[in-house]
């Protein structure tokens, strides 16, 4: 079998055929600019975009007007940290997060603390990447303004107690931000029942377009107010200038709506997928750990350690099938995942981590030969590695004295 | 990032994978590298009296890049001797596997497994001519 597999659905997903074909008018004879308020072209453009703001509220449970377009999920949270802060400097300027987010968090949290404009707690978590709600509830001082926790880990699949969080921040009046791009369209979101304040998510993780996202900003009880980072014709209440891209947005919603009526269908399918896949594999092999909490993880998240073989190389040996590692030689920092580290796992099994992350369109036969050939190759590196054979021989790897540069 | 034709086919068909018995006296074993450095290379060499490396194996713990080196140095020292392969530039396995200057680094570790596996078998030898000299 010759055919590519893809199993990467944490890093972007397959464009739905249904969300195409929603999106395509809107490239052609539908071009409008939706601010075009004095002609058919322009009204066009704009009923298209309500709907899809309707069709992505009704996902979520909110607004449409609480739905504000962005290029994707990096933006949303760019604006949601920097503009929260921006705005509520009056107030205080103390963010409390945790290491495991993604970098779109972490990097805009760094680059408000060398500016100066903010103060920033790290919470600890768990060897599950849990968050403690009791550290929530202990790092809050009367100078934090947001919390932003994510909804679901992108690497490890750990699903954050978000909603026993935003009862916490509530109680203290402070702002809760969940970066939910893995989490919105895989799992029941509901902005209201879980007291969401600021949430971002993105078109693509949910077979929609590139290019389109969303942050959703809380209009009543509290109103949540945000210093806009891009100004200009002033869309999107002020809080994001630019035109609006018509058939992304149009994407977004067509993927929202169907998210919304396959959500319960297909995450049970797609938990089904997973844990045959994890069976087919961990009853093949020994010394093979689960990374990230073992329940309360993404339907569709598999992260598992390869003791004794490197991951790029693993990743090598399946290449008809995509996946991805947290091993070192495949980030650009050449440090392996943060994420891993920040779970307490070892940098010698993070550097053996691949994550699988099935989605919509992979099949019963998919994982079955998925499950085959990582089992063959995880044997044959095996016998290529001599952590394999010191640790057969009963030398312990640990107390082991290597020979280090 | 796309590996080369030659990282390819080390990765793939590797020559020379496998172990000597340690305890053999005309074999020198070096280990380099660290798990939670994500490469760990073990070469082994066989010398002969002269000082001639007659035949090797490999095993390694890292990237396709640091396995075709490895692979690569097994071949590149069978039939020199021990000085020869001593002066093994890590830069002529670079330029051997067209390796981007991220990976130079698995280039250093085989030239540093060969220096170790020749400083073992020099040292066991010593041991085994002083036991020798003993027992005389």
């Amino acid at each position: 079998m010759t055919r590519r597999i893809y199993m990467d659905n944490h890093a972007t997903t397959p464009m739905d055929r249904r969300v195409l074909d929603a999106m395509l008018p809107y490239f052609t004879e539908k071009f409008g600019n939706p601010g075009s308020r004095n002609h058919a072209f322009g009204w066009e453009a704009e009923a298209a975009v309500d709907q899809a703001r309707e069709q992505i509220a009704t996902l979520i449970n909110a607004k449409a007007k609480e739905i504000i377009f962005t290029s994707g999920a990096t933006e949303s949270d760019n604006l949601a940290l920097k503009g929260v802060v921006e705005f509520y400097k009056e107030k205080g300027d103390h963010i409390v997060t945790a290491p495991t987010e993604h970098k779109a968090i972490l990097d805009t949290c760094k680059a408000l603390e060398r500016k100066g404009s903010a103060r920033v707690t790290y919470l600890p978590v768990d060897r599950f990447g849990l968050v403690d709600p009791d550290d929530v509830r202990r790092a809050i001082t009367d100078k934090t303004i947001l919390v932003s926790l994510m909804y679901a880990n992108n690497e490890i699949g750990t699903i954050q107690p978000i909603h026993e969080i935003a009862r916490i921040t509530r109680e203290r009046g402070v702002l809760f931000h969940t970066d939910a791009t893995q989490g919105v369209g895989k799992l029941p979101v509901d902005v209201e029942a879980m007291g969401i304040d600021l949430m971002s998510f993105t078109a693509h993780k949910i077979y929609g377009p590139k290019g389109a996202g969303a942050l959703y900003v809380r209009a009543r009880n509290p109103r949540v107010r945000l210093s806009p980072m891009i100004d200009g014709g002033g869309q999107e209440r002020g809080m994001r200038s630019g035109t609006l891209n018509v058939p992304g947005i149009v994407g977004l919603g067509r993927a929202c709506e169907l998210a919304g009526e396959l959500l319960e269908s297909e995450g049970e399918q797609i938990l089904r997928l997973r844990e045959k896949l994890r069976h087919g594999i961990m009853s093949r092999l020994d010394e093979v750990y689960l990374n990230g909490h073992p329940l309360q993880r993404l339907p569709g998240n598999l992260n598992l350690s390869f003791a004794f073989v490197e991951g790029e190389s693993l990743l090598m040996g399946l290449k008809d099938i995509a996946v991805s590692s947290g091993s070192a030689c495949t980030s650009a920092t050449l440090e392996p995942s943060y994420v891993l580290k920040a779970l307490g796992v070892g940098d010698e099994l993070a550097h053996t981590s691949i994550r699988f992350g099935l989605g919509r369109f992979n099949t019963e036969e998919e994982v079955a030969h998925v499950a085959e050939r990582v089992v063959q190759e995880v044997t044959r590196l095996r016998e290529m590695s001599p952590l394999y054979e010191m640790a057969k021989e009963g030398i312990d790897l640990k107390s082991y004295n290597w020979a280090r540069d | 990032m796309a590996y080369s034709e030659k990282v390819i086919d080390h990765y793939e068909n590797p020559r020379n994978v496998g172990s000597f018995t340690k305890d053999e006296p005309n074999v020198g074993t070096g280990i380099v590298g660290a798990p939670e450095c994500g490469d760990v290379m073990k070469l082994q060499l066989k010398i002969s009296e002269q000082g001639v490396i007659e035949d090797a194996r490999f095993k390694t713990f890292g990237c396709g890049s640091a396995i075709a080196s490895s692979s690569y140095v097994t071949e590149l020292v069978k039939g020199k001797t021990i000085d020869d392969a001593y002066g093994i530039r890590n830069t002529q396995i670079v330029a051997e596997l067209h390796l981007p200057p991220v990976k130079i680094h698995c280039s250093v570790l085989a030239e540093d497994a060969i220096k170790a596996a020749i400083s073992d078998w020099k040292a066991r030898k010593g041991t085994t001519s002083e036991v020798e000299k003993k027992a005389v």
